[in-house]
């Protein structure tokens, strides 16, 4: 079916047998959820469709719904998602496997409404999985195989499954989807093990002195790390059924190239065909997408640019101040103490929904393997696409 | 803090922050965060309860002929004294004792 990256996440949230959804609109990401309130209005799925007046109070709302043992959606996009920002470290302190799609938009100021990932890299530090897609299919994919991640009782976390703002969530791809039948099968019902149940009285949300905080930190980070194998189980049962085979990262042709792209999203789809583009003029490059970016798959990226001699990391976002962008900074500390430690550059791109085109991303090649074969890097990090 | 070694590690403790037992507030005593402690004068006091209405921290205790405070709770906030219509409780500074 034709499906945009919106409808590709309600379509897949209409499959998921969700209990609660509580969410505000915002460019881009508004057809999410008008979609899904289409769904709820039609009689189509039995979701308890809350309205509130902003972001804050939609994942507030969500948090009260998930700890009841409910399976919950939301969705949000840049100033929405800083406005969320309180409310995020609360959903992962206490434990909620919530689900929000996040259409990746630029934040103010100036005002701009197109697609960068500011606002998700803004909070990389909140405590919930991120998961990157490339396009409509893997938006529809990547929210099924969510629930599970969030809801796996070693995990217990919210994940965030990003979208490019337009150009994944306006853009109408096909995409094969599951019969509802399979999808039930998939991802039954969530299991209720739920916290607020009047036979079993309990507190949640108490305050936390210093003799207790520092431990149930402990306990997030340790379920962060519960979050890699059990994706790659989630993934290896969806494969079964679908046959689309998904995972940490995606690499293209990195075995024997000189220089590899590292990027997140959308950017992975014009990355990869420029590089095949070179490939078949004989040059030795490759590219890695990652699908999962927090928590940050180190060794899997290490293993992944070991032997390449060029790396270039693809920043949609800024970190004004910072020596690299986000990625650049996880990429080069995952690097610490390897033995092989390929010349790795920073590119940041695309601020506030500009285009990266093909010949930029080649001329961005044919840099890497030119330093390659120096060693000579001209621009630590570069910023591509910007007027002087 | 070296007391606190001797607490559970966030092996052995519920996800989350949860705390699993019902009514568990009643160990922890909060009287220490006072400043200024409420005295009732037992002979001004009329037992009207006025004051046991107003206390937010549930801290004035019935008795027969009067009230009592319980000072394992009591934060020492001062609205008993204020809303005591025959001034029976007056406001001494902790260090005063």
């Amino acid at each position: 079916m034709g499906l945009t990256g919106n409808e590709a996440l309600a379509y897949a949230a209409k499959q998921s047998s969700v209990d609660v959804v509580a969410a505000y609109p915002i460019t881009p990401q508004t057809v999410m959820v008008e979609l899904f309130s289409e769904y709820v209005a039609n009689g189509e799925v039995h979701t308890n469709f809350v309205c509130v007046e902003s972001e804050h109070s939609a994942l507030s709302a969500c948090v009260g719904s998930s700890l009841t043992g409910a399976r919950v959606l939301t969705a949000t996009s840049s100033q929405g998602l800083a406005l969320m920002h309180e409310i995020m470290y609360i959903a992962s302190g206490l434990r909620c496997p919530i689900v929000m799609g996040v259409a990746n938009r630029a934040l103010s100021a100036p005002i701009n409404i197109h697609g960068d990932q500011s606002d998700m890299m803004g909070s990389r530090d909140c405590g919930w999985v991120q998961i990157y897609c490339e396009n409509a299919q893997e938006s529809y994919d990547w929210t099924l195989q969510s629930f599970k991640i969030a809801e796996d009782p070693a995990v217990l976390l919210p994940v965030t499954v990003n979208l490019d703002g337009f150009i994944l969530t306006h853009a109408m791809e096909g995409v094969e989807a599951l019969t509802d039948e399979e999808a039930k099968v998939y991802l039954p019902a969530r299991k209720v093990d739920c916290r607020l149940d009047p036979s079993r009285p309990a507190t949640v949300g108490a305050l936390c002195l210093p003799d207790y905080y520092f431990e149930f930190k402990k306990q997030q980070d340790e379920a962060m790390k519960h979050a890699p194998p059990v994706l790659l189980k989630v993934a290896r049962e969806y494969s079964k059924l679908t046959g689309r085979e998904y995972g940490i990262l995606k690499e293209f042709e990195t075995k024997d190239a000189e220089a590899i792209v590292v990027c997140l999203g959308s950017t992975a789809g014009t990355v990869r065909s420029v590089a095949k583009n070179l490939r078949a003029k004989g040059k030795k490059v490759g590219l890695l997408k990652l699908w999962l970016y927090r928590p940050f798959p180190a060794k899997e990226v290490l293993d992944a640019i070991a032997g390449a001699k060029v790396v270039v990391v693809f920043d949609r976002a800024l970190s004004p101040g910072a020596q690299y962008g986000a990625l650049c900074e996880d990429v080069i500390s995952a690097m610490y103490g390897s033995k092989n430690k390929p010349i790795v550059t920073d590119v940041i791109y695309g601020l506030g929904g500009r285009d990266i085109t093909p010949s930029e991303i080649a001329s961005v090649y044919e840099e890497a393997l030119a330093a390659a074969k120096t060693g000579v890097v001209k621009e630590q990090v570069k910023f591509v696409g910007v007027r002087e | 803090m070296s007391k606190d070694r001797a607490k559970p590690g966030w092996r052995s403790l519920p996800i989350g922050g949860t705390v699993v037992e019902a009514g568990s507030s009643i160990k922890y005593k909060t009287g220490d965060w006072r400043a200024f402690r409420p005295v009732v004068d037992e002979k001004k006091c009329t037992n009207c309860l006025i004051c046991w209405i107003y206390c937010p921290d549930g801290s004035i205790r019935r008795k027969e002929k009067h009230v009592e405070i319980d000072y394992d709770f009591c934060k020492g906030c001062g609205i008993c004294a204020t809303e005591c219509p025959v001034k029976a409780i007056s406001m001494m500074e902790e260090t005063k004792q």
